[in-house]
């Protein structure tokens, strides 16, 4: 079961007759980049809501990072990262405040937080920033810095919530750059994005509509399937289908 | 006479300079897009145009009335639908609609032809809040308020930002179908994609415009070849890639890379052969507006 990061069998959720997510099943191989796609409403949140331990699923079974999502929420938090465009980062604390911040939060020494701190902080060329508050800094930058701290207690697993949005063309892919760097280090990656280039960039994608997951191939394998030129040209077949 | 005249504004923040230098016209009938990242300063743009900020330096004219002398007019004629969500979330979709209609002087029925192909899409849910819509939804409902009272020119400020491709798609279908009513439109947006879908953009970042022209010259004024690459490792591809120094630009685009050089082809191929990438694909590749964009974005942090 630990080789895979994540899996899911039915599982679903309900908000009085509403059904968000809706049976769904799945399995992230660890070190995998997952692209979890799908229209505004389709119950993508949710479902992410869920993995990451914050809402307990109605029905169905999942573990996540070999952590059952019902009796051991706890532990996955510990084992998991996440950072999402409209939350991120403290805007009036400095740099290095925030990631002191994170990691005594993931309960990270004060050895370790000080080693990190200057890793990450060369990692990005933000050494001379470490003293400004995040609020000065451009959002890419911000993308960034908030990407290196959701994995900066080594977590198994990274949520990224539409990471990139209004982001630059060249800072997007740099953001890419280090998604592809973290994966290949081992951690698996499950990500949103409306972009739909980015989606090519994934192993593998799964595409929700109306609470069920739709499609879920590699990027290649969907475009042969819906024989499409693009990405986004299956998600406007998939997701117009419904209507 | 020209909708939207911008002569040379410029606007700061303290010390960052949120306005470098812009000048710009929108022609009748127009649909010109502002296309860039956030803190290009494409908002502030719009809030000088809408009366609603003042310009450090510079002019600008809409409707043919200055920004500054004639606040009082250009606000009652043109529609602006600003970056955030911003109708009351707890009126429902009908109430925000007539209140909107209200403030301008005027009703629903009055230019509700206007709205209609766009009203329709929402008309099921005119009894929900505004707060409880979709983004797709919440995006049709701003963009009927801000074309309530029939304005003269109309200002989209991010109209698709965190809205999903299908609904994107429905939203640039819609201001197509305004334009053949012959409103000018200034629209601003992060995703390159909708460029071509634009009569001509300026291109801006951080403050200022790197190009403007029609979408099909931004491209064919790229000026040099692309070679779309792939392989089965791409993060090895890339960093290979970025090391030689034949290579001036490598970028992951999609399922390939788009890739310009220095130097012949035969020389990279000469250059990866030896590294043993499985798979390994090279072929001619299309440049497109992100492509120019990313070269114009180089070339100015070079300058600077």
């Amino acid at each position: 079961m630990n080789t895979h990061a994540i899996v899911t069998k039915d599982l679903t959720k309900r908000f009085g007759d509403f059904i968000a997510t809706n049976a769904i099943t799945f399995e992230v191989g660890q070190g995998e980049i997952f692209g979890f796609l799908g229209a505004n409403g389709a119950g993508k949140t949710t479902a992410m809501r869920m993995l990451c331990g914050l809402l307990r699923p109605s029905s169905g079974e999942a573990t996540v990072a070999g952590y059952d999502l019902y009796t051991q929420t706890e532990q996955i938090k510990k084992r998991i990262g996440y950072m999402s465009q409209k939350f991120s980062l403290y805007e009036d604390l400095t740099v290095k405040e925030n990631i002191r911040f994170y990691g005594g939060i993931y309960g990270l020494s004060n050895q370790q937080i000080k080693q990190k701190t200057q890793e990450l902080l060369a990692r990005l060329q933000m050494e001379k920033e470490e003293r400004q508050l995040v609020s000065s800094l451009p959002l890419g930058w911000k993308q960034k810095l908030s990407f290196s701290i959701a994995v900066l207690h080594d977590p198994s697993i990274v949520f990224l919530d539409e990471p990139t949005g209004g982001v630059d063309p060249i800072t997007r892919r740099q953001f890419w750059d280090l998604i592809y760097e973290s994966a290949d280090k081992g951690v698996t990656i499950f990500v949103t994005t409306h972009y739909m280039d980015e989606a090519e960039y994934c192993n593998r994608i799964s595409i929700m509509v109306d609470g069920k997951i739709k499609a879920l191939d590699t990027p290649a394998g969907l475009k042969k399937q819906y024989n499409a030129d693009s990405m986004n040209e299956v998600f406007l077949q998939l997701a117009r289908a419904k209507s | 006479m020209q909708p939207i005249v911008v002569e040379h504004i410029h606007k700061s923040f303290g010390d960052l300079k949120a306005l470098h230098d812009i000048s710009f016209t929108v022609d009748e009938g127009e649909l010109f897009g502002l296309i860039g990242p956030d803190g290009a300063g494409k908002s502030t743009l719009f809030r000088i145009l809408t009366t609603l900020l003042l310009a450090d330096k510079g002019n600008a004219q809409v409707n043919g009335m200055d920004v500054v002398k004639h606040y009082r007019t250009i606000r009652r004629e043109v529609g602006y639908m600003p970056g955030r969500f911003s109708l009351y979330q707890d009126l429902t979709i009908e109430e925000n609609l007539n209140f909107f209609a209200t403030i301008f002087n005027t009703t629903v029925e009055e230019n509700y032809d206007l709205i209609k192909d766009i009203y329709e899409q929402i008309a099921p849910f005119a009894k929900r809040p505004a707060g409880k819509l979709s983004g797709g939804m919440k995006q049709k409902l701003a963009l009927c308020c801000a074309l309530v009272h029939k304005p003269k020119v109309l200002f989209l400020d991010e109209p698709t930002t965190g809205v999903d491709p299908v609904s994107r798609k429905e939203f640039w279908d819609m201001l197509q179908r305004l334009k053949t009513k012959g409103i000018p439109i200034l629209v601003s947006t992060p995703y390159m994609d909708e460029a071509i879908l634009c009569d001509r953009v300026a291109l801006m970042q951080k403050g200022a415009i790197m190009q403007i022209n029609t979408p099909a010259n931004i491209v064919k004024s790229f000026g040099m070849p692309v070679w779309a690459m792939k392989a089965n490792n791409m993060f090895r591809l890339i960093h290979d890639l970025r090391a030689f120094e034949g290579v001036n630009s490598c970028y992951a685009f999609g399922e390939y890379l788009h890739v310009t050089l220095h130097t012949d082809l035969d020389s990279i191929k000469a250059y990866l052969a030896p590294l043993g990438h499985e798979g390994l694909e090279i072929k001619p590749a299309r440049p497109g507006i992100e492509d120019a964009f990313m070269q114009l974005m180089q070339e100015q942090n070079e300058l600077t």
